[in-house]
C-alpha cells in the first residue's frame, strides 16, 4: 500500500481489497462475540486449508464450482444482467451431467465424456434462456423469473431423484453412478482421499475463454456493449434482444458446467438436495469482488474457496458458526456495492489520490 | 409523467387479469369441489369453499403485508430486492423477542424493528451511496440468511429451527360478522396479521393515491428532479419508504413465524420475499393489486394443503410445490399486460452539482 496512488490497477482493487479486509475483520470481531479467539478460528482456516495435501485438494475442489458460477454471473453483469439463476442452473448441470454420464451407450470416453459435460452445460443453458427470453421479450426483469426458476429446479430435481432418475438398487435418494467412460481424472486416483481433479483444470480453461470470448470476439464486444449502454448499442445497429438471450445462455451455459464438473469429477451422481448448495449466490459476491473480469474471478474464487472450506474446518475446529462466512460474504457485497463508502473513507482517498485535504497524521484502523 | 391512477376504478378492474384470474380461480375451484360433492354428499361443498380460501388468506397474508411494502419502495424509485432478507429477519427477530419476553406482541414489534433496520442498511447504501440497488437486496439476502443461522447457533445453541415460543392468538370476531355464511367462515377468527394485512390494503391505497405525502412518494419515483425542484425532500421520502418496506416485510416474516407457526426455522421465507415482488409487478404497483396478486399466490400455495382432501394425491408434492412459482412466471409473463414501473425506480438520485 506504499504505491503512489496513481495506479489504474490499484485504483481497481482498492474497493474490493478494503471490503475484503473489513470482511475479515468483522468475522473477527462476530467469533470475539462468540466466544473464540478470532486468532484462533482464522488458525483452524488456513490449517484447514492448506494444513495437508488432502486438505489443499479440498480447498481446489470447493474453489472449482465457485469459478464457474462467478464466470456466469460476470458474463451476465457485463450485459447488465443480474442472472441470480445461477444456482438453479448448476442443479440442472448437476442434473443433465448424472442422466447422460449414467448412460449405457457403449461409447468412447472421447464422446462420451464430453457428450455428458455438454448435456449439463445445455440443461444450465436452457433453464437461463427462459428468463433471458422473458425479458428480451416482455421486459420482464430477470431477477424475479430467475429466482423462480431456481425454486423450479429445485423441486424438479427433488422429484426426478426420487422417481425417475433414482437408482433402484439403493434405498436413498441418488441417481445412478456415472459410467467410468464419464468420469474426470482424478490426478492421485479414483479411490483417494485426494478428489483433486481435471475439473480445476477445465474451470481456469474456462476464465481465459471467457476472458477471449467477452474481450475479443465480436458477440462479446456486442453483449459488452448492451451492458454498457443498451440505447448506445441499439442505436449502433446491435440487437439488445438478442444479446440479452445471448448472454444468458453463456451464463447458464457456464453454470450447468459449473454442474458437469461437479457430477464429474466429485459426485459421481446426483445427490438429492434439501436445500440450496449457495454456489450460484456466491458466485455473485466472487463476480463483484473480480470486478466482473473473468481473470479477476480467479483470485476470488479461490478466496471464497479458501472462506468456504475454512468455514468447515472453523466449525469443527474452533467452533465457530460456519455462517460467520455467510455474514462476511454479505457485508463484503455490500461494500463493494457501495464504493462510495470506501472511496470517501480518509485513507483510500489519500492512494488514490483524490483526498485534497493536507496529508493528516496515519488513522490507525485495521 | 404518467396517467394519475384515482382511486378503484371498477370499469378497469373488469379489465384487470389479476381480477378475472381470481374469477377462474374460483371457477376452477368450483368445478374440482362439484366433482367431489356428488360422489361425497352436498354438505362438503362450501366446507371445501371455505377450506380453500381460508387456507389462500392465511398463506397470501405474508405476501400481502411484503407486497405493499414493495409497492411503497418502488413507487419512491427504490428497487427492494431484499424483501426475502428483511423477511427472514423479521421472521427470526419476532421469534427471539419472544422468546426472552414471553410476549407475542412484542416480538412483533421485535421483528418489524429489525427489518425496518435491515432496510435502513439497504437505504443508506442505496439512497446515500447510489449503490446498485439489486446488488445491495442481494447482499442483504445473503447477510440475512447468515445472521439468521448464526444467531440461531449462538443464541439459541440449536441447528434448523428454535424452540416453540409463544405465538399470537387468533382473533375472533363478533358474532354477526362470524354469523354470514361462507364470509363470516373464512374471516371470522384469524390470527391478527391476517385482518391487519386487510387493513393495511385500504389505507395503502388511500395514503399513496389520496393523500400529499402519496403524492410526493410518487413524484420522488417518478421524476425525483421534478420532485427536488418543488421542494420535496427526495431523501428523506425514499428512506422513509425503503425503511416502511423493511417495516412491513417484518411483519410479514413474524407473520410466518409467530402467526402461522410458533418458531422460526433456517430460511422459513422460502422464497416469498420474491413471490412478494412479483406480486408486486402483477398488481400494477398498487396496493389493492397487489393484494389481489398475494390472495391469488396464496390460493396457489395453498393448493398444496389442501389437495389431500380433495384426493388430488396422484400429482406429485414436488409439482405442488412448484406450482406458486410457475404461476409466478406465467403470470407475470403473460396475463399482465404492459408492465410499466415507476419511471426512475432503480435510479440512484444525485441532485446536481453535489458530485
Amino acid at each position: 500500500m506504499a504505491d503512489k496512488g496513481k495506479n489504474s490497477a490499484l485504483k481497481e482493487l482498492i474497493v474490493p481489497l478494503t471490503a475484503v479486509l473489513i470482511g475479515i475483520v468483522l468475522g473477527g470481531v462476530l467469533m470475539a462475540l462468540t466466544g473464540v479467539n478470532p486468532f484462533e478460528g482464522y488458525k483452524a482456516l488456513i490449517l484447514g486449508c492448506f494444513g495437508k495435501l488432502e486438505y489443499v485438494s479440498e480447498t481446489i475442489v470447493y474453489t472449482t464450482p465457485l469459478i464457474f458460477t462467478g464466470l456466469a454471473i460476470a458474463v451476465g453483469f457485463r450485459c447488465g444482467l443480474f442472472n441470480i439463476g445461477v444456482e438453479g442452473q448448476y442443479i440442472m448441470g448437476l442434473i443433465g451431467a448424472s442422466i447422460v454420464g449414467a448412460m449405457d451407450l457403449g461409447l468412447p470416453t472421447v464422446i462420451h465424456l464430453p457428450l455428458t459435460m455438454l448435456s449439463g452445460m445445455a440443461f444450465g443453458a436452457i433453464w437461463a434462456s427462459v428468463p433471458g427470453f422473458l425479458k428480451a421479450r416482455f421486459g420482464i426483469h430477470e431477477v424475479v423469473n430467475s429466482i423462480m426458476m431456481n425454486y423450479v429446479a429445485l423441486y424438479l430435481s427433488h422429484y426426478l431423484v426420487n422417481g425417475p432418475i433414482k437408482d433402484p438398487a439403493i434405498t436413498s435418494p441418488y441417481s445412478r453412478e456415472i459410467l467410468s467412460t464419464a468420469k474426470l481424472w482424478r490426478f492421485f486416483g479414483e479411490g483417494s482421499p485426494i478428489r483433486v481433479n481435471m475439473g480445476i483444470v477445465i474451470a481456469i480453461a474456462a476464465a481465459f475463454l471467457v476472458y477471449y470470448l467477452l474481450f475479443k470476439t465480436t458477440i462479446g464486444y456486442q453483449i459488452r456493449a448492451v451492458g454498457f449502454n443498451p440505447e448506445a448499442a441499439r442505436y449502433g445497429g446491435i440487437s439488445v434482444q438478442t444479446n440479452i438471450v445471448a448472454a444468458m445462455f453463456i451464463s447458464g451455459a457456464i453454470a450447468g458446467l459449473a454442474g458437469s464438473v461437479q457430477v464429474m469429477g466429485i459426485q459421481f451422481k446426483f445427490l438429492d438436495l434439501f436445500a440450496f448448495q449457495g454456489y450460484g449466490f456466491d458466485g455473485i459476491a466472487i463476480a463483484l469482488v473480480g470486478k466482473s473480469h473473468p481473470l479477476g474471478v480467479l483470485p476470488a474464487a479461490l478466496l471464497f474457496g479458501i472462506l468456504q472450506r475454512g468455514s468447515q474446518t472453523m466449525q469443527m475446529l474452533a467452533g465457530v458458526p460456519k455462517e460467520t462466512i455467510g455474514i462476511m460474504q454479505g457485508v463484503i457485497i455490500l461494500i463493494v456495492a457501495a464504493e462510495g463508502v470506501v472511496k470517501g473513507w480518509l485513507p483510500v482517498r489519500r492512494i488514490l489520490g483524490t483526498d485534497r485535504r493536507p496529508a493528516a497524521k496515519e488513522v490507525g484502523k485495521a | 409523467m404518467k396517467k394519475q391512477r384515482t382511486g378503484i376504478d371498477w370499469g378497469g378492474l373488469a379489465k384487470s387479469r389479476p381480477f378475472w384470474l381470481g374469477v377462474i380461480l374460483l371457477a376452477l375451484a368450483s368445478v374440482f369441489s362439484f366433482n367431489f360433492i356428488r360422489g361425497n354428499g352436498g354438505e362438503m361443498f362450501s366446507y371445501l369453499v371455505i377450506d380453500f380460501f381460508s387456507t389462500g388468506i392465511f398463506m397470501a397474508t405474508p405476501l400481502i403485508l411484503a407486497s405493499i411494502g414493495a409497492v411503497f419502495s418502488e413507487r419512491s424509485g427504490v428497487v427492494n430486492i431484499g424483501m426475502e432478507g428483511m423477511m427472514l429477519i423479521g421472521a427470526f427477530f419476532g421469534v427471539m423477542v419472544s422468546h426472552f419476553t414471553g410476549n407475542a406482541w412484542l416480538g412483533v414489534l421485535g421483528g418489524m424493528a429489525a427489518g425496518g433496520l435491515t432496510a435502513a442498511i439497504h437505504a443508506y447504501v442505496c439512497i446515500s451511496h447510489h449503490a446498485n440497488q439489486t446488488v445491495s437486496g442481494v447482499a442483504i439476502n445473503i447477510f440475512a440468511t447468515a445472521l439468521t443461522g448464526f444467531l440461531l447457533k449462538s443464541v439459541f445453541h440449536r441447528a434448523g429451527q428454535t424452540d416453540r415460543v409463544a405465538k399470537l392468538a387468533n382473533w375472533i370476531l363478533p358474532d354477526f360478522i362470524r354469523d354470514i355464511p361462507v364470509i363470516g367462515d373464512i374471516l371470522g377468527s384469524n390470527t391478527p396479521p391476517v385482518y391487519l394485512a386487510l387493513l393495511l390494503v385500504i389505507v395503502a391505497q388511500v395514503v399513496l393515491f389520496y393523500t400529499p405525502l402519496g403524492l410526493r412518494i410518487r413524484a420522488c419515483g417518478e421524476h425525483p428532479e421534478a420532485a427536488d425542484t418543488v421542494g420535496i425532500n427526495v431523501t428523506g421520502t425514499r428512506y422513509f419508504c425503503v425503511i416502511l418496506s423493511g417495516v412491513l416485510a417484518g411483519l410479514g416474516g413474524v407473520t410466518l413465524s409467530l402467526g402461522q407457526l410458533s418458531l422460526f426455522k433456517e430460511g422459513m421465507t422460502d422464497g416469498r420475499g420474491f413471490i412478494a415482488i412479483a406480486a408486486m409487478i402483477f398488481g400494477k404497483w398498487t396496493p389493492v393489486g397487489a393484494f389481489l396478486a398475494s390472495l391469488f399466490f396464496g390460493l396457489a400455495t395453498g393448493f398444496k394443503f389442501i389437495s389431500q382432501s380433495w384426493n388430488m394425491t396422484s400429482i406429485p408434492t414436488d409439482f405442488l410445490m412448484m406450482l406458486p412459482y410457475i404461476l409466478t412466471m406465467l403470470a407475470l409473463a403473460g396475463f399482465v399486460g404492459r408492465l410499466t414501473p415507476p419511471a426512475s425506480s432503480g435510479l440512484p438520485y444525485r441532485r446536481r452539482g453535489s458530485a
